[in-house]
């Protein structure tokens, strides 16, 4: 069934939400952080490994709407392999272009809620909000 | 309860939904983007109002608009009689037996909060027992829990059985521990489960208990007579019932008004001010401190005067018809689970489902894309989701301007969702089939109704 163009339920977003890349739990890790969006409930954490300052495993975990669970999904194909100085230039618009849909500011959050867990883990709860919270 | 105290009327005509529709412009204005017309499904939320009461708030600002009390020009007096006319229209409404018995609020959040802040401050003590129920709106639930924190205070809690009612015997056996203070819901906001509070008040008194009633999701549907139920409290929302948002009022027995202290400080509600202590003015002013919503209040007034015309046992028996069509035609939809009371006497118009594994975000957004407006969350009961199993459903609530065809556009939107979404696993089932456990969000499938 191809969807009307005006749905946000684009195939990339569906094919993410019925198969999870990457989906699961590191333990041990070297990074991990867990968020939620009070709008939906949706949860996401996300674990990360590094070697040689490059992310050599990562997997996502969590429930919530097929946005948010999707573009975690896809966040780890965006990430996986690259070093912590590429993922740190990582901003939202690389994550919603792959996403490619026009959300509303609320649904803008579930969107973002995995690039905001993935920064925190890494770099820290302040620097993730001061980079994704203007949406 | 409400039900059992209307009128026998045998006359009774049918209201229409469409006639009332032509009289909400939001509802008839053409749809944008190319969008089937608007299905507004969301009234428990806030309903939609009137032309008469957007009139009325255009003709206040426009003909009367002036600080009320103590102005002894005519405008002055003129916005001081439209906003204790509208005093009097909700004391009537509500059958208090004085107009000195309703304090204006802005909302039910605000009455249930001056009741715990100014009653419950001065009325309970550390180690004192209070009772409310599994399934209230937080703004029945904070304000106490804030209040016992404070204070100290014992909590027992009623749960909900499989069907999304109170557990009465729960309650019964609470009672006997006498708690001071009882606070329940009339009308579920999440479920549509009416609630006996007539009995439940009733037996409240029987140990001595104060009883506050969260009426916001009655007050817009059936009609209400504080003195038959006798509430010693009770709070309504304006704006669920036609009004301007940022109206609403307390009602209150006035032996326990005029025995509280205030709960905010400031204009109006002194008799005298002295350098270092005031006294307090009379009931109702005591609790109405600064300038109140007096144009919203005034559209208050006048959506209860709407609301009389049509008749509040028409408006129950219309969403009565309305709600018993949709839980059949809703049926229909694969994968569909309703939650609430099985038997349609026992609820109000508010249906709250789960649509298969999918999360309700996503359900009201394929709704809103067929133009159907619908709720999804925890609608502020989390404890209540918690008991469901659920971190949140898709709520389709309706109102005086609902009707049958609309029910058709929701179940014709839930296919287009099965559509949507149809065939693949979901992301829970991917989970579980690692080998990995599967959190639990979607057992709540014993409610199926």
């Amino acid at each position: 069934m191809s969807i009307g163009g005006d749905s946000i339920y684009r195939e990339i977003i569906l094919d993410h939400y019925q198969n999870p890349r990457n989906r699961g739990t590191l333990d041990p890790n070297d990074y991990t952080y867990e968020d939620n969006n009070p709008l939906c409930g949706d949860e996401v954490r996300i674990d990360v490994r590094v070697k040689d300052d490059t992310i050599d495993e990562i997997a996502f975990s969590g429930q919530g709407c097929a946005i948010s669970q999707a573009s975690a999904s896809i966040l780890m194909e965006i990430v996986d392999g690259k070093t912590l100085d590429e993922v740190k230039a990582i901003d939202k618009e690389e994550l919603l272009d792959e996403l490619g849909v026009d959300l509303s500011p609320a649904r803008l959050k579930c969107a973002l809620l995995s690039l905001k867990v993935l920064k925190a883990a890494l770099y820290g709860i302040d620097h993730a909000n001061e980079e994704l919270d203007e949406v | 309860m409400g039900i059992t105290q209307m009128p026998p009327d045998t006359q009774m005509t049918a209201l229409d939904g469409n006639v009332v529709k032509a009289d909400f412009p939001i509802l008839t204005q053409p749809p944008k983007g190319g969008k089937k017309p608007l299905v507004f499904l969301d009234s428990a939320a806030s309903s939609q109002k009137p032309q008469v009461v957007i009139d009325a708030l255009s003709h206040y600002y426009t003909q009367l608009n002036a600080n009320i009390h103590r102005g002894v020009y005519d405008l002055s007096e003129a916005a001081t009689d439209a906003y204790e006319g509208a005093r009097r229209k909700i004391a009537q409404f509500l059958n208090a037996k004085s107009p000195r018995e309703i304090i204006m609020v802005r909302n039910t959040t605000e009455a249930i909060n001056l009741v715990a802040r100014s009653w419950g401050g001065a009325s309970l003590e550390e180690g004192d027992l209070i009772v409310f129920t599994e399934m209230e709106h937080h703004s029945n639930l904070v304000p106490w829990h804030i209040l016992a924190a404070e204070k100290n205070l014992r909590q027992a809690h009623v749960h909900i059985d499989d069907e999304g009612r109170l557990d009465l015997d729960e309650y019964a056996e609470i009672l006997k521990q006498e708690p001071k203070l009882a606070a329940f819901t009339h009308v579920s906001n999440s479920l549509g489960t009416v609630n006996p509070v007539r009995q439940m008040i009733a037996d409240a008194h029987a140990v001595g208990a104060v009883a506050v009633v969260d009426a916001a999701q009655s007050s817009p549907h059936l009609p209400i007579d504080v003195q038959d139920l006798d509430a010693d409290f009770l709070a309504i929302s304006g704006h669920k019932m036609l009004g301007p948002m940022g109206s609403g009022a307390l009602y209150g027995k006035k032996v326990l008004l005029d025995s509280m202290p205030p709960y905010m400080g400031g204009g109006s509600m002194i008799r005298k001010v002295f350098l270092d202590h005031t006294t307090w003015a009379d009931v109702p002013a005591k609790f109405e401190a600064g300038t109140p919503a007096v144009g919203d209040t005034v559209g208050l007034g006048v959506a209860i005067d709407y609301l009389n015309e049509l008749g509040m046992p028409r408006v129950w028996a219309h969403e009565r018809d309305v709600v018993a069509y949709a839980l059949e035609a809703l049926r229909e939809v694969p994968g569909i689970r309703i939650f609430g009371p099985k038997d349609v006497q026992a609820r109000s118009g508010v249906v709250s489902f789960a649509l298969g594994d999918l999360h309700p975000h996503d359900v009201a957004q394929v709704l809103n894309e067929q133009n159907v407006a619908v709720r999804a969350g925890h609608h502020c009961t989390q404890p209540l989701m918690r008991a469901l199993g659920v971190t949140a459903t898709t709520r389709a609530s309706f109102y005086i301007y609902n009707t049958p065809e609309d029910v058709d556009r929701l179940v014709e939107a839930l296919h287009e969702a099965n559509r949507v979404f149809t065939g693949a696993p979901s992301p829970a089932t991917a989970v579980a089939r690692k080998g990995e456990p599967c959190r639990k969000e979607w057992d709540a499938r014993q409610f199926d109704g």
